[in-house]
């Protein structure tokens, strides 16, 4: 066994801390992360309130305990999401080959030509903004991604023999698919996933910065955020913290990605 | 190379159409009506009627993609419902400031990333190099928006050097450029990480091959191998994560100008979402899309005058 990466070892700490936060703020935070109190706003931090209290005297640890969670759900739904039905179309490109992949592969194109902040202000201009919207962009700029990875993963498995043996002994081209190649390339999407869940996280907080994603009072680090922002001359921390977190998770799961991608990749390493 | 020129134009084109079709019909088939969503629940029946006939809702959808489409191609993208003037004006007014933005993040960026990422190489293994990579896996975590409410803390709040954001106008070009400096440098640290790294990595391909060593054993001094051999052979990967950048770089500046309160096309999209704007948001998405799609055909152009072995071989 080798060692491992150190890249995967970090990565994989601050995902847990991450997640483990989200896990933990369903059965416990320090306050209800909604409980006003007009009268104690923007506290100092103490023993009472571990990082102070914001504008409207709620403890500022639970909300940013309760967002790790909307951060961690929306980055989840919308990455399967869009991962189920890229490699869906990954699979089916290199199974049938010819018009059907060209046309699939096109398709993609097309949508990388949508980046996930364009594809929200299309949908919160004709549904008004939610956090559905945001689910819904993510998941889409996903689809395109997936689809190319799991097509050019797909496409080597395709031409080994033992597919070939498969397709002697009858079996038909969805079977080979979800029996033979899917479980063979299952390392480089899981990678992918990983290092998606990574551009979800910035970009629900992008969006829900600029006010696309969750609508008050659900709390969002990047709602957190833009409430801070008018607020920078009377409590600058409070425009600190949600970022902060923002930092961990992101470089958590990047990490994380890269670290897998070392370990079930090995003609990469020599470049690291 | 007439042929590659000629099937990637093709496509080019074919793509923007693409484009236009899927941003069409998210914002006109999806369910909903248009006309309610602009006036509100409380819109009489007759005035619903005449801005249904206004926005020519009453016509068969292919007909009036094909009005938009055929609009857009000369510059008419319809009349702004919350602004009542035409789009293009709007646009007109607001695009160069979002296209000065985008240029100097643009600048900004490639110098440090380049810059950043051949010290990296050039120290490979050692101090420098850890560090600088370090500082981009850090910075791709980053959010832009963050970023500049970090930038903002420090040089607006606390030490005042420079304004938290608002724009003079150019007529006061001193303020102005003033005003760009948080924008730009938020804008171009967080795409430098990224660039910094593909430059990394694509200077120490190039430093392994043969013709290096060659250069270096013949007596030339490493930085001359560097700027004059190792660079212009590391620049493809370059160049295509540069592409690929300005598209986020474009995005990002509705992002940075939201953030910054600039009166560019970034802030004219997220005051026509909150207006119901939808002809003026659907004319500006297709805007960046579009910009997406050519910065991506501009890079496969750059391939051809970079790398001789492609005319060659086409």
């Amino acid at each position: 066994m080798t060692r491992l990466p150190p890249n995967l070892i970090i990565g994989a700490v601050l995902v847990a801390l991450v997640a483990g936060t989200a896990a933990l703020s369903l059965v416990w935070t320090p306050h209800d992360h909604t409980l006003l109190n007009i009268r104690g706003k923007f506290a100092p931090p103490s023993e009472l309130h571990w990082l102070g209290t914001d504008q409207l005297g709620r403890d500022v640890f639970s909300q940013l305990m309760v967002a790790a969670r909307n951060s961690v759900a929306v980055a989840l739904i919308s990455v399967c999401l869009g991962g189920v039905i890229g490699v869906a179309l990954g699979l089916l490109a290199s199974a049938m080959g010819g018009v059907v992949e060209d046309v699939i592969m096109r398709i993609a194109d097309i949508g990388f030509a949508f980046p996930a902040l364009l594809f929200a202000i299309m949908l919160a201009a004709v549904f008004g903004p939610s956090l559905m919207v945001a689910i819904i962009a993510i998941a889409f700029i996903n689809i395109p991604v997936f689809a190319r990875v799991t097509r050019a993963s797909a496409n080597q498995i395709w031409t080994r023999e033992y597919v070939y043996a498969a397709r002697a002994a009858g079996m038909g081209r969805v079977t080979i698919s979800r029996d033979h190649v899917l479980p063979n390339i299952a390392a480089p999407i899981i990678v992918q996933a990983t290092i998606e869940f990574a551009i979800a996280i910035l970009a629900e907080a992008a969006l829900s910065y600029l006010g696309l994603g969750a609508q008050p009072p659900a709390p969002s680090w990047g709602r957190m955020l833009s409430e801070a922002q008018t607020l920078m001359y009377l409590a600058p921390q409070l425009a600190i913290y949600p970022g902060l977190c923002i930092v961990t998770a992101v470089l958590g799961f990047s990490l994380l990605g890269d670290g897998l991608r070392d370990i079930t990749d090995p003609r990469l390493v020599r470049q690291r | 190379m007439g042929y590659f020129l000629f099937r990637r134009t093709i496509s080019f084109v074919l793509t923007l159409l693409a484009v236009s079709v899927v941003v069409f019909a998210v914002m006109n088939i999806l369910p909903g009506d248009p006309a309610l969503s602009i006036l509100g629940l409380d819109a009489t029946e007759d005035a619903l009627a005449a801005l249904r006939e206004e926005l020519g809702l009453n016509e068969p959808v292919l007909s009036r993609y094909l009005a938009w489409i055929a609009g857009a191609v000369q510059g008419d993208f319809g009349i702004s419902q919350s602004f009542r003037v035409p789009v293009s004006e709007l646009i007109a007014e607001r695009l160069p400031l979002t296209v000065s933005l985008a240029i100097s993040g643009m600048v900004v960026t490639v110098i440090l990333a380049v810059a950043l990422g051949v010290a990296a190489a050039a120290n490979h293994g050692k101090a420098g190099d850890w560090g600088i990579m370090f500082l981009s896996q850090l910075g791709i975590a980053v959010p832009a928006f963050w970023l500049s409410i970090l930038l903002v803390l420090l040089f607006a709040v606390k030490l005042r050097w420079l304004p938290p954001g608002g724009f003079p106008g150019w007529s006061e070009p001193a303020a102005a450029v003033r005003s760009l400096i948080l924008p730009t440098v938020a804008l171009a640290l967080v795409q430098s990480a990224v660039l910094a790294r593909v430059t990394r990595s694509s200077a120490l391909e190039v430093m392994r091959l043969d013709y290096i060593r060659t250069a270096r054993a013949m007596g030339f001094s490493r930085r001359r191998v560097l700027w004059r051999h190792v660079l212009p052979n590391a620049l493809i990967p370059i160049v295509t994560i540069v592409g690929l950048q300005f598209a986020a770089l474009v995005t990002g500046t509705i992002v940075i100008e939201n953030v910054f309160y600039l009166p560019g096309l970034g802030r004219l999209i997220f005051q026509s979402i909150a207006n119901r704007d939808l002809p003026t948001v659907q004319a500006l998405v297709m805007l960046f899309a579009a910009i997406v799609v050519t910065a991506n055909f501009i890079v496969d152009l750059l391939y051809l005058a970079i790398d001789p072995r492609l005319k060659a071989r086409s």
